[in-house]
This record gives structure tokens, C-alpha cells and sequence, in this order.
């Protein structure tokens, strides 16, 4: 008897220890949307069942291996219990009420995060091996793509997503919730900001290669700041519009292209744009072109024509773009001098 | 030279053939593409098939596993040329690929070259006789000493170590990969694997991602071996049973593992795949020729689970001892049985999917591409309706090692045993439920994943059964810690640290921040260390005496095991902690800004602290073989029957049948008696006891 007592109490003393213990480590980054809260919440709930759990397990266990070690010269063997069939039942049934009792409010949980904002601004991303492209609600006809995602606080945002490839995953840990990008599908979060700060959207679904790079930034900032930013943009897409290069640069942006043709000569998946155009390069037959206008149209129509010797390893992908895309994109690749 | 010194001669030829395969190699590809690759695949391909072939012959000669070896690069090579030949034939533009050869011969050639080896080891040899009208032995005398396990025997002793041999072999492998990798991750930035590295055809990164989804198959291979390992071994001693219910295709079941393994590991050289273990499409249908290979080889692994589950199911079913009730079977039966199950049923559906990814990569069938009307969804539902159960497939066993084991050190009956025995069968059914519970994030129907919550969380109470009854085992009794007992114990506090962050990962809007990080990498590993690895140490360091006759070291036992613990929790933990940060899986790198550095750099340490403790173990277990300390009684002073007869375990195993006469675990009963050996003239006789008390 008196062991239970003993042991009762370690369990208590080491719930409470656990517990306080996981709670000030900190766990989880800042919460920087409404539905994080929900989710920290939760999050909270589990970390008093396992240190509990936890507890109720460990302490008999090493309270067994002290007091019922076997002795120096004890030969004889341990007490002959069997079973206790009350005790089974019990440990059978009192879990199976916590896991009603969990399950009950994972699903409250669950709808909480989902809870809809009829004037929810709508955000259509793509994901892209290996970039993400965010196509915000057009205005006057005008609808700005950006490789970043501004939202602004206090306002949830419905994101639209699908993929053009392989599955990808929006995942900005401070906003806790996570959705695969499915191609041929679309897929929808809810993102109800509510901490500003710079955030980073990392893609958590491994997608090839460059899975790890696959980061773009998020940025939740006021009202006002967002509108600036969102002018700030209309203004840039209308002047790139109007000339072949800015609409070359613009569909370089929504295609991550940047992801494996780096425009400032560093080392990467793909030989890089910068003072591309006009410079040799060897294919992997070991014949020497010229990189001309015709060179890198047909490179985009078909990208394994002619493959630059040392990249034959990771292939590029079709885009499906017309010829007038083609054009656009190589004056914009003519500019990276 | 091969009898002087096997070994030797192995490694020398191993220098020698991998270097003459690494020219013929070199040869072919300066052939093809007219350029001299020195780190390219297909130098690396023959090096590596004709260095392994060649060990194998220097160690054993033209026999057994050489001549599959042997022949399974013969096949292999006829049946891509066939193919080949009928791309011509077809007018076909390419009639190469990229590694030489095309897909579809790379895929045929696999397929032929496992059955090739199959014919070529000897484990059709006796099929093909009835077919022919050719009657054989129904036992085949084995070769003396170590020579056995390299050719095909039917003694399930013999298939119960080559399994196990074969698992401890693909963990090394796996966890060398884990270490590169894991060195790697030590920093943020990339510091070797980088974009411009180069070796087998793939850049830093591609050969991050192979090694990484090599990790995990091998290693997942590794365990579904180790569980056959140990059921094959201990299951028909535990029963009474002369050897399992079908021999041939025991030995078929383990047979056909060692060409799956070589499929995998040559996924490695035939441009790696970067798509995780998990395969999923639309990624795994444009990843390269090294994607078949594991598509296969896992396909063929498959065979050795489906088979092998058969047969232990009947032989528990019909080869128990007289008076071997259901209820009086050892707990370790029922963890067979329950695992066997879900093996027998489950694992066609892994096979299945890859199957069907194969189909799309060859003959353009859209199962799971969008624009011929297919669903990339459709292929995780498919997938993890076996690799959920899968999950079960592991530590189901180990859980029963648990629960057989402890009553062995705690000198006191099993507590609720009926209730161990259903509870292995309870979540074996459970856990066919749960699967989509890997899919939360996939954009499965929102509220379809809520019954996946209850299911899954329902799992927690038949485990909790196990863990309960574990704990009222320990309680009460006279408890002693040689090393497979610190092992046990280690194996329940890891398994509980793995089944606590389970539920977490069930509440669903939680595991949206949960899922695709390293949190889940701790939970599983804790999980899978819990309810495999120690357990498997814990039955190797049990059963080594009744195998060998000799024990292992108990003081390098020990080493192994106060090395390994305290490294791994500090890697599950740290990786559970870096999870929740942002730490995403299957990367080969990481935002510095995360601050993560000095957590990862802790993680390298600890896993290179795991792989000292396993070389150490390595060690200790190849050298006991031959130098460990006698031991041929009663060891452990166990009730078990294969513990009432001399070790190492005679041939037939029980040259005197016994009869059940009591309950398995009535240590603490004064005058019971589990078994008593029948005598020929049908009198019962309670073979003495040798009352060795192990020590502390």
C-alpha cells in the first residue's frame, strides 16, 4: 500500500515537473495568425496528456527498478500475480473516454481553424519547381503576380492553390496550418493574420531537387502598408506590360524560373542568365554554339535539344509557352548583361 | 586459398573485380557517349555489381549466393538486351538511355535478373524437380559450420540468422547513409553536397535526396527482414514444432530479399530517385531510372513478407505442441500471428501503387496524372493503406519480445496475459483504419479526415494495454539487468516516448504544423527504435546463447546499450524540438536564419555516437561466434521450452516432443511446470533444470 502512495505521488510531482518543463521551453515559434492560436491551444492540451502519460508510466517503472531490484543472494522469485481483471477493464476504458474526449476536441479544433471570412481576400498561388507565384485579386483589370505574398493584418486571406508540376506544400511555420499544392487540382487555406512581421513560406513537400530552397518571403504588414505595396506593384506591372523585356521579366517571375538560371552569375541548378547571350557554351556532345536569340528560343521551346555540357543531370521542364512568351522571355534574358 | 582464409580472399577479389568492373564499365560508357566519366554511373553500376559478385565468390566459390549473384547479372543483362532487341525490331528512335540502357529494359532486365537468382541460388531447385515428376528428401542435410548460410537450407534456424545477418548488413548500410547525410545537415549552407559536386550522375542535392529515400527503404527493409529474422527463429522452438509449416518457401521468402536488396542499392548508381521512400507520383513518375529500381525491389521484397506471413500463420495454426492451447501459447505466438496478418493482407497494396506508377513511366497510363484524368491523392490512399499497417508489421514483434522477455527477468508472471494477446490482434485491426492520417495536408475532403482522427487516437488504447500491464509486470517482482533486460526496458521507454507523440500527430489541425517535419522524424524514430531496434538487440543478446552455444559480452553488451540510449534520446528529442521550430523533412538544407545550427550540430554528434554503438555491437556479436563465453544450458533460467534443451539448438529441435502441462509464466508458483518432456514409452519426465543464475 504504502508503495502505491509513493508512487502516486512521484507521478503527480513528475506530471507537474514535465509539464512546467515543456511549457517554458517554448516550443512553438510565435503565433502570427488567429488560426495559431487554435492550434497552441491544442498543442497545450497534448503537452498536459503526455506529461501526464508520461509520468504515470515512467515513475512505477523506475520506482520498480529501484525498490524491487533483486537483492545480493536472493534466489527467490517474485510475487505470483497474474492479472486483475477490474484493473483491465479500467485501463481499457478510461482511455477510451480520452480518446473520445480528444477526438471531440480535435474536431472542435479543427472547425475553428477552418471558420470562413465571407470577405475573405482571395490569393491565387501556384507552386512551381522550385518557386512560388502569388496572383493577387485584379484591379481595374490589372491583377499583380509576385513571387511574395503581402497580407494584410487583421484580414483573412483565402489561398487558391495548385501546382504546375509535382505536389508542393504551403507551410509558413508562425501560421501553424499547412496544404498540399496539388496539380490538376485546387486546393484552399485560410490564413487569418495576425502579427506583423516578415515571414518565410517554405515548400513542405519534397518536390525534387531543390525541395530545401523552395522559400519565397511573407510579409504581414498594416493596411495601409499592404495598399502602398499592392499600388507599388500595379504601377511596376503596367510599365513591364508595355515593353517586350518587362513582360519577359514577368513571366520569368511566375514561372521560378530564377529557381534553377540564377541572373547574377552565381553557380546553380542551371547555367546562369548573366552575359549569357552572345557567349559560348559547350553541349554536352562536346560541339561549341553561339547562345543567340535562336539558341535560347529553342531552349525554352525544347530544353533538351541542346543541353550545356556539365547540366545534364537535372532536366528543364516545357512551359508550354507561345512564341510571343519565347521572345519576351529572351529580351528579357538579353538585358542581363 | 578460399578455405585458408575466406574473408581475405573475398576482400581481394571484392579490389579485384570491382576495379575490372569499374573499366569494363568505363569502356561501355566511353562507347555511348564518348566521353570519359570517371565518377558516372555506369563505371559505378559494374564496379559495384561485379566487386559484390566477386567477394562472394572469394569467400564461398561458385555456389549459393555467388551463383545467384552470378546469375542475377546474367538475367539481368538478357533481359534488357531483349528488350533492347525489340526497341529495334520496333524502329524505335532511342533505342539507348541515358545509363545505357533504356527504362523498359532496365525494368525487364531487374525483373529477370530476380529470377534469375532465384534459379541460380538453389531456391527453386526443388519445385523444379516435382515439376520434372522428381521426388526429394523432405529434409536436406546442411553443410557443416558457416558455409550453410550462404547456400539455401530449409532448417528454419538457418533462414532465421540468414535474415537476421541480412537486416544487421542493410542497417549498416542505411545508417552509413544516414551519417553522410547527417555530417552534411551538421551546418547550414551546403558544405560538400553541393550543386556543383558530382557522383553517380547526380548533384549534391539529387544525391542528398537519394541517399536520404535510401535511408529510409533500406532501413525499413532491414526491419521487415529482422522481424522475419526473429519469428522464423524463435517461433516453431516457442511452439515444439520441428521446423515451420512450408521450408521451401521459408526459404523462397528469404531468398528472394537478397535480389530485392540489390535492386535498391543499385538505384544508388542508376541516377538515384528524389522522391523519399514514399514514392509519391506525379514526382516519382519523372524521377529517373534509379525510381524502377526501388519500385522493384520493394515489389520483390514484398513476396518475402506476403510468403513468409503465410507461413507462420500455418504453422501456429498446426504445428503447436500437445496441450498448446490458444491461451498457453508463448505471448511471443501471439505478436507472430498478429503481425502475420496484417503482412499476409496488406502488403499487396504497396505493390500495387508502385506497380501502378511503373505503368504510367512505361506505358503512359494516367492513374495519377491530372491531364489524362487521373488523381495524384489516389496514390497516398493506395500507398498508405499497406504502409500505415506496415508500420504495425514492425513493432508488433518487438512488442511481443517485450512482453516475452520480462517475465524472464522479473521472475513473476506476465501481468494479464489474455489481454497482451488480444491487444496485439486489436491493433493489428486497428491500425488498418488510420491510414489516411498521413494524408491531413494532401487536400483529401476536409472533414473525412475527423473519423481518421478517432481511429487513429482508438490505437492508443490497446497499446496502452501493452504498456500498463508492462509496467505491472515490473511491479512486485525481483528484477535483474543483464543486457537484454536494459535493452527491453529501454525499448519500452523509447516505444512510449513514441506512442506519446502520437496523438499530437492525430489531432488534425495540429498536425498541419506538424506533418513534413522533423517532429515526425522524432516520433518515428522513437516508434520504430522503440518497437524494433531495441527489441531486435534485446532478442539477439537473449536468443545468441541458444543459436551459438557461447554469449555475447556482457560488458561490450552493456557499452552498446549506455552509448546508444542516452544518443538517441537526445537525437529524437532534438529533432522533435527543431520540428516544431520549422525544421522541415528531407532537406539537405536550412535557412541559418532559423537558428537551428547548434541543435543540428548536437543531432550529427548523437547519430555518430548510434553508428559507434552499433559498430560496437557489430563487433561484439561477430566475435562472440567464435570467442564468447560457453553457454549451453539454461542461461537465462527461463520456462520456455527452447530454453529446456541444450544450445546451441540441436538440429530437429526437440529430439523428445514435450507436452504443455501449465501456464507459460508461473515464475513465483512454487512446483509449476510449463512443459514436461514425453519419453518413449509415453511417461512424462520434467527434464532437470539447470538452476544457472545468470548474474547481474
Amino acid at each position: 500500500m504504502r508503495h502505491f502512495v509513493i508512487v502516486g505521488i512521484l507521478v503527480i510531482v513528475m506530471s507537474v515537473l514535465t509539464y512546467a518543463g515543456l511549457y517554458a521551453a517554448d516550443l512553438m515559434p510565435v503565433a502570427a495568425s488567429i488560426q495559431a492560436g487554435y492550434i497552441d491551444w491544442m498543442w497545450n492540451l497534448e503537452l498536459i496528456a503526455m506529461s501526464f502519460l508520461f509520468a504515470l508510466i515512467v515513475a512505477p517503472m523506475f520506482y520498480s527498478l529501484v525498490v524491487f531490484r533483486r537483492r545480493k543472494g536472493d534466489t527467490t522469485d517474485g510475487q505470483h500475480m497474474e492479472g486483475n481483471t477490474t484493473l483491465e477493464i479500467l485501463w481499457t476504458v478510461v482511455p477510451l473516454f480520452f480518446v473520445v474526449f480528444f477526438a471531440y476536441f480535435g474536431a472542435v479544433n479543427l472547425s475553428d481553424t477552418l471558420r470562413k471570412d465571407p470577405a475573405a481576400m482571395v490569393v491565387k498561388v501556384t507552386g512551381i519547381q522550385w518557386s512560388w507565384s502569388f496572383e493577387y485579386p485584379p484591379i481595374d483589370g490589372i491583377a499583380v503576380v509576385s513571387d511574395e505574398l503581402h497580407i494584410p493584418v487583421g484580414h483573412q486571406v483565402l489561398l487558391q492553390m495548385t501546382s504546375k508540376d509535382v505536389i508542393h506544400s504551403f507551410w509558413v511555420p508562425e501560421f501553424r496550418v499547412k496544404q498540399d499544392l496539388v496539380p490538376g487540382r485546387i486546393t484552399e487555406l485560410r490564413i487569418s493574420p495576425s502579427l506583423e512581421g516578415n515571414y518565410k513560406v517554405r515548400c513542405a513537400e519534397l518536390c525534387g531537387t531543390s525541395h530545401y530552397n523552395m522559400e519565397k518571403p511573407v510579409v504581414i504588414s498594416s493596411q495601409a502598408e499592404f495598399d502602398a505595396w499592392m499600388a507599388e506593384r500595379r504601377k511596376e506591372a503596367e510599365a513591364l506590360q508595355a515593353t517586350p523585356e518587362g513582360s519577359g521579366q514577368l513571366l520569368v517571375s511566375a514561372n521560378g524560373c530564377a529557381a534553377c538560371h540564377s541572373i547574377n552569375g552565381a553557380a546553380g541548378i542551371a547555367p546562369t542568365w548573366l552575359g549569357l547571350v552572345g557567349h559560348e557554351v559547350e553541349l554536352t556532345n562536346g560541339t561549341v554554339v553561339v547562345a543567340d536569340d535562336a539558341y535560347l528560343a529553342e531552349s525554352i521551346r525544347e530544353p533538351q535539344a541542346k543541353i550545356v555540357a556539365g547540366f545534364e543531370t537535372q532536366l528543364m521542364p516545357t512551359y508550354g509557352f507561345t512564341e510571343d512568351q519565347i521572345s519576351d522571355i529572351v529580351a528579357y534574358i538579353k538585358t542581363l548583361k | 586459398m578460399r578455405k585458408s582464409n575466406p574473408v581475405r580472399s573475398g576482400l581481394l577479389l571484392l579490389i579485384l573485380g570491382g576495379a575490372v568492373g569499374y573499366g569494363i564499365g568505363l569502356g561501355i560508357d566511353l562507347l555511348i557517349s564518348h566521353s570519359l566519366n570517371f565518377s558516372g554511373s555506369v563505371s559505378a553500376a559494374f564496379a559495384l555489381l561485379l566487386a559484390v559478385a566477386s567477394f562472394f565468390f572469394g569467400v564461398y566459390g561458385y555456389r549459393g549466393i555467388t551463383r545467384g549473384l552470378v546469375w542475377q547479372l546474367v538475367g539481368m543483362f538478357l533481359g534488357a538486351f531483349f528488350v533492347t532487341g525489340m526497341r529495334v525490331l520496333m524502329g524505335k528512335e532511342e533505342i539507348f538511355g541515358t545509363f545505357f540502357f533504356s527504362e523498359p529494359a532496365w525494368v525487364l532486365g531487374a525483373l529477370t535478373g530476380v529470377v534469375s537468382f532465384l534459379f541460380g541460388v538453389g531456391a527453386l531447385d526443388d519445385w523444379m524437380k516435382w515439376v520434372r515428376g522428381i521426388d526429394t528428401p523432405e529434409h536436406h542435410e546442411d553443410m557443416p559450420g558457416w558455409e550453410k548460410y550462404f547456400y539455401v537450407s530449409l532448417d528454419h534456424k538457418v533462414i532465421g540468422i540468414q535474415y537476421t545477418v541480412t537486416s544487421l548488413f542493410l542497417i549498416a548500410v542505411g545508417g552509413t547513409f544516414a551519417m553522410i547525410f547527417r555530417t552534411e545537415l551538421a551546418a547550414s549552407q551546403l558544405q560538400f553536397l553541393t550543386v556543383t559536386f558530382r557522383l553517380f550522375n547526380q548533384t549534391g542535392p539529387q544525391l542528398y535526396n537519394t541517399l536520404m529515400s535510401l535511408h529510409g527503404i533500406l532501413m525499413i527493409i532491414s526491419i521487415l527482414l529482422g522481424v522475419s529474422g526473429i519469428i522464423n527463429y524463435v517461433v516453431p522452438m516457442l511452439l515444439g514444432a520441428r521446423d515451420m509449416a512450408f521450408p521451401r518457401m521459408n526459404a523462397f521468402a528469404y531468398w528472394v530479399a537478397v535480389p530485392a536488396s540489390v535492386l535498391m542499392l543499385m538505384s544508388l548508381v542508376l541516377g538515384g530517385f528524389d522522391t523519399g521512400w514514399t514514392g509519391y507520383p506525379p514526382l516519382s513518375a519523372r524521377a529517373p531510372v534509379g525510381m524502377q529500381m526501388f519500385f522493384l525491389g520493394v515489389f520483390t521484397a514484398g513476396w518475402s513478407s506476403i510468403l513468409g506471413s503465410l507461413n507462420v500463420i500455418a504453422t501456429v495454426l498446426r504445428m503447436r505442441a500437445k496441450g498448446m492451447v490458444a491461451m498457453r501459447m508463448p505471448i511471443f505466438v501471439w505478436a507472430a500471428v498478429a503481425t502475420s496478418i496484417i503482412a499476409l493482407t496488406a502488403t499487396q497494396l504497396i505493390g500495387l501503387s508502385f506497380q501502378l506508377v511503373m505503368f504510367q513511366r512505361l506505358f503512359g497510363m494516367g492513374f495519377f496524372d491530372a491531364t489524362k484524368g487521373g488523381n495524384p491523392v489516389l496514390f497516398q490512399h493506395l500507398f498508405w493503406f499497406y504502409s500505415h499497417p506496415a508500420v504495425y508489421v514492425f513493432v508488433l514483434p518487438g512488442l511481443g519480445v517485450i512482453s516475452e522477455l520480462l517475465p524472464v527477468f522479473v521472475r513473476k508472471p506476465l501481468f494479464g496475459y489474455r489481454w497482451i494477446a488480444m491487444s496485439s490482434l486489436g491493433i493489428a485491426l486497428v491500425g488498418f483504419t488510420v491510414w489516411a492520417h498521413h494524408m491531413f495536408t494532401s487536400g483529401m475532403n476536409e472533414y473525412l479526415r475527423v473519423p481518421f482522427m478517432y481511429s487513429t487516437l482508438l490505437v492508443a488504447v490497446p497499446t496502452g494495454v501493452k504498456f500498463f500491464s508492462w509496467v505491472a509486470t515490473l511491479w512486485g517482482g525481483k528484477i535483474e539487468t543483464p543486457t537484454p533486460m536494459l535493452f527491453v526496458l529501454g525499448a519500452i521507454i523509447v516505444f512510449l516516448l513514441g506512442g506519446l507523440t502520437g496523438p499530437p500527430n492525430a489531432a488534425i489541425a495540429l498536425d498541419l504544423h506538424l506533418h513534413d517535419t522533423y517532429f515526425i522524424v522524432g516520433h518515428f524514430h522513437d516508434t520504430i527504435f522503440g518497437g524494433f531496434v531495441f527489441p531486435f538487440f534485446a532478442a539477439i543478446y537473449y536468443w545468441f546463447p541458444k543459436a551459438t552455444g557461447r554469449r555475447m559480452s556482457e560488458y561490450w553488451g552493456k557499452m552498446h546499450f549506455w552509448l546508444m540510449t542516452p544518443s538517441f534520446l537526445v537525437l529524437t528529442f532534438g529533432m522533435m524540438r527543431i520540428g516544431l521550430l520549422g525544421m522541415r523533412r528531407r532537406i539537405v538544407d536550412y535557412d541559418p536564419a532559423l537558428g537551428l545550427d547548434s541543435t543540428h550540430l548536437v543531432l550529427t554528434i548523437a547519430a555518430y555516437l548510434i553508428g559507434l554503438s552499433v559498430f560496437i555491437f557489430f563487433v561484439n556479436f561477430f566475435r562472440s561466434m567464435k570467442y564468447g563465453e560457453k553457454a549451453e544450458g539454461n542461461v537465462w533460467n527461463s520456462r520456455s521450452p527452447e530454453w529446456q534443451v541444450p544450445s546451441p539448438m540441436p538440429a530437429h529441435n526437440y529430439e523428445v516432443p514435450f507436452e504443455v502441462v501449465g501456464e507459460p509464466y508461473d515464475y513465483g508458483l512454487p512446483g509449476s511446470k510449463y512443459i514436461e518432456f514425453i519419453s518413449a514409452n509415453g511417461k512424462k519426465h520434467h527434464h532437470d533444470e539447470e538452476t544457472v543464475i545468470h548474474g547481474a
